[in-house]
């Protein structure tokens, strides 16, 4: 036999005692992995959630225009039964709503179309084209939209010859430019639940004799569902609390952004400010409620 | 239908995948009730014929046939045919109930008399008791037996069946396999079986084509292929062979051509063997296997070529060879079949070859 050194036994340190230590003691490996964004969700997030939530039931001096922390029902029950907040809760669930639906519809058949249809190179095109608005601002898209909506803009001239007019400002202009905005987080969801669900099962659909309808029907819809909530979730919850679009595009229309926004800084009304802001998280939170048995919260 | 109609017919069928020939120029007829087999190494082009039957894929040229009508331009759900698929492709959210059914759904068959006929077709697998389980809930023979009744629930002419057998374990493989040949014979209809598994083949088909490199380089019947393959690569592709080159030929077998032998026709002694038409070959024991059924020897000839023999573990049998000793390995010419030496091997230049896996589809 020939002389070959045999392969050294691994070499002591501290990181490998470390090592050693963690492997042992799993819940110390837990401790370090989670405490960093433990705190970051508890202190910063949910802390200043709360904080929130308090001052709802807090009420404001008209005088000093001081905070008085004293327990109040008032802002709530103004929130509540104040005419001004219904309306404009109830158009901010419609415009929220419509985004919703325009964003589905538009995002179902391009996310089939990427999952099943393109080829893989066509495939990483695509996906690169939905995801590259999201590297542009907000704000420039939003103003973005302003002039193609405005009165001598791209759309006016594009639809005038068939008797056409833009829309102008208003809550039409919001949902349109919300569902431009929100259009890549519905597609992403859908994309990635339809890229799960194997071909085969559309060939076996159709090779039991299913033709399109029904195999969409029966088959790739029921398989996209939780997909499809995820990606509502997204353009529901997001348009829900917009307020910079609609005042980029709304014209005079308000929604309940613009209403903690004006109470936050005009009126210097921060208890009614937060009173507001609880309305669209009760109302994701009642969203939430609903789809979680749809399995829809594994797809996030 | 008349007695002559082939069940399925294919005429010059060609597919391409850009560049690559998955499969060239395909004769061939399948009868009405017969079990018949498409064998052959990945990226040899079966299982492509078989979605080009299906209707998954449109063929580039050539036409297809089922029983005498021709279907080359028609949907899938437009075939009188239905496929097993290698995964299954059980609808993970329908009941198993269900996925036998949705054939019958589609066809807009009411709801009692679709559970009825999925209940009888689950029977039929032993499964009636699983109706209301979800796939996820099934072992993997399960799965398979779901996958069947609901292909064969829609009464198709012709079942196409993708490697099914591929993902089970040996002992469930070989029960499925004579599950299968039950089935087939109770309902009577033609069974296409793609596989790259020889064994399996030569178990359960009336006949086989043999792929290779988007060609059928042979058909026939097990006992044809095996006993009397034409090429190198069915000799080799179908069990083992002892395959000996021109030279070798015309030193040990003094014929010309290439030849081939099995390993069970030859045997092994210390003194050789005598009578008509019986060759020795002196050689050296390389490597004794034990396969508890027999004993496999790999034997080096002096004269060259390295031969593998079966020795069966039949009582009486006192042999004890090991590395390193002299023995005999005798043979009968009867036994040896000349070979096409210059048919296509996987190793062939043909462009047509090798590739495959690379594009989806054309995995076999």
């Amino acid at each position: 036999m020939t002389a070959t050194r045999a392969v050294p036994a691994p070499r002591r340190s501290a990181a490998r005692a470390g090592s050693a230590f963690l492997s042992a003691h799993p819940r110390a490996r837990l401790a370090l992995l989670l405490s960093a964004p433990l705190f970051w969700l508890g202190v910063v997030y949910i802390v200043a959630l709360v904080l929130l939530l308090v001052t709802a039931f807090w009420s404001v001096d008209s005088f000093t225009g001081e905070i008085t922390t004293e327990f109040t029902l008032d802002n709530i029950v103004e929130v509540v039964t104040g005419s001004l907040y219904q309306t404009v809760t109830l158009r901010t669930i419609g415009v929220a709503l419509a985004v919703t639906v325009i964003d589905v519809a538009l995002a179902l058949p391009i996310a089939f179309f990427m999952a099943k249809v393109a080829t893989p190179r066509m495939q990483r095109v695509l996906l690169i084209m939905v995801l590259t608005p999201l590297w542009a601002s907000y704000l420039v898209k939003a103003y973005a939209w302003r002039s193609v909506l405005s009165q001598d803009g791209i759309l006016e001239w594009l639809v005038s010859p068939f008797g056409g007019h833009t829309p102008g400002y208003g809550l039409p202009a919001t949902i349109i430019t919300l569902s431009y905005l929100w259009l890549p987080y519905v597609i992403l969801p859908i994309y990635a639940g339809l890229e799960r669900v194997p071909d085969s099962l559309l060939e076996a659909s159709g090779d039991l004799g299913g033709r399109t309808w029904p195999t969409l029907r029966l088959v790739v819809l029921p398989l996209a569902l939780p997909a499809i909530i995820a990606g509502t979730i997204f353009s529901f919850s997001l348009s829900l609390g917009d307020y910079i679009t609609v005042n980029i595009v709304g014209g005079t229309s308000q929604m309940l952004g613009n209403l903690v926004y004006t109470n936050v800084g005009a009126a210097n009304n921060l208890p009614l400010a937060a009173a507001i802001a609880l309305i669209p998280i009760v109302i994701i939170f009642g969203y939430l409620f609903l789809v979680r048995r749809t399995g829809a919260l594994d797809n996030l | 239908m008349t007695e002559a109609q082939p069940a399925i017919r294919l005429t010059g069928l060609t597919k391409e995948f850009g560049a690559v020939t998955a499969v060239d120029h395909v004769d061939l007829e399948i009868a009405a009730g017969e079990f018949f087999s498409m064998l052959g190494p990945s990226g040899s082009g079966k299982t492509t014929v078989l979605r080009l039957i299906a209707g998954f894929e449109q063929p580039t040229d050539g036409t297809i046939e089922l029983f005498g009508e021709e279907v080359t331009k028609r949907a899938p759900f437009d075939r009188d045919v239905n496929t097993v698929f290698q995964d299954y492709a059980l609808f993970p959210h329908m009941s198993v109930l269900d996925n036998v059914a949705y054939g019958l759904r589609v066809r807009g068959l009411g709801k009692k008399e679709r559970n009825e006929r999925a209940r009888r077709a689950l029977a039929s697998v032993r499964l009636e008791q699983m109706a209301d389980r979800k796939p996820s809930q099934l072992s993997g023979g399960q799965r398979q037996r779901v996958a069947l009744a609901r292909a064969t629930v829609v009464e198709p002419k012709v079942l196409l069946l993708d490697e099914p057998l591929g993902a089970l374990d040996l002992k469930l493989r070989e029960q499925m396999q004579v599950e299968l040949k039950q089935i087939q014979r109770e309902l009577g209809i033609t069974f296409i079986f793609v596989t790259h598994d020889q064994e399996e083949a030569l178990t359960l088909s009336d006949r086989i084509a043999v792929f290779n490199a988007g060609r059928i380089e042979q058909l026939g019947t097990p006992a044809e292929l095996y006993e009397r393959p034409v090429s190198r690569f069915v000799a080799d592709f179908v069990g083992t062979s002892n395959l000996f080159g021109p030279e070798h030929s015309l030193a040990l077998l003094e014929r010309e051509g290439h030849h081939s032998v099995r390993p069970e026709k030859m045997t092994v002694s210390t003194a050789g063997q005598s009578g008509e038409g019986v060759r020795n070959a002196a050689g050296t024991v390389v490597e004794a296997i034990y396969l508890g059924s027999g004993v496999r020897l790999v034997v080096d000839l002096d004269a060259g070529p390295r031969v593998s023999v079966l020795e069966q573990n039949v009582r009486g049998r006192a042999r004890d060879d090991e590395h390193g000793d002299r023995v005999v390995v005798s043979w009968h010419d009867d036994d040896v079949v000349a070979v096409d030496g210059a048919a296509v091997g996987p190793q062939n230049p043909t462009p047509t070859a090798a590739v495959g896996s690379v594009f989806p589809g054309i995995s076999g």
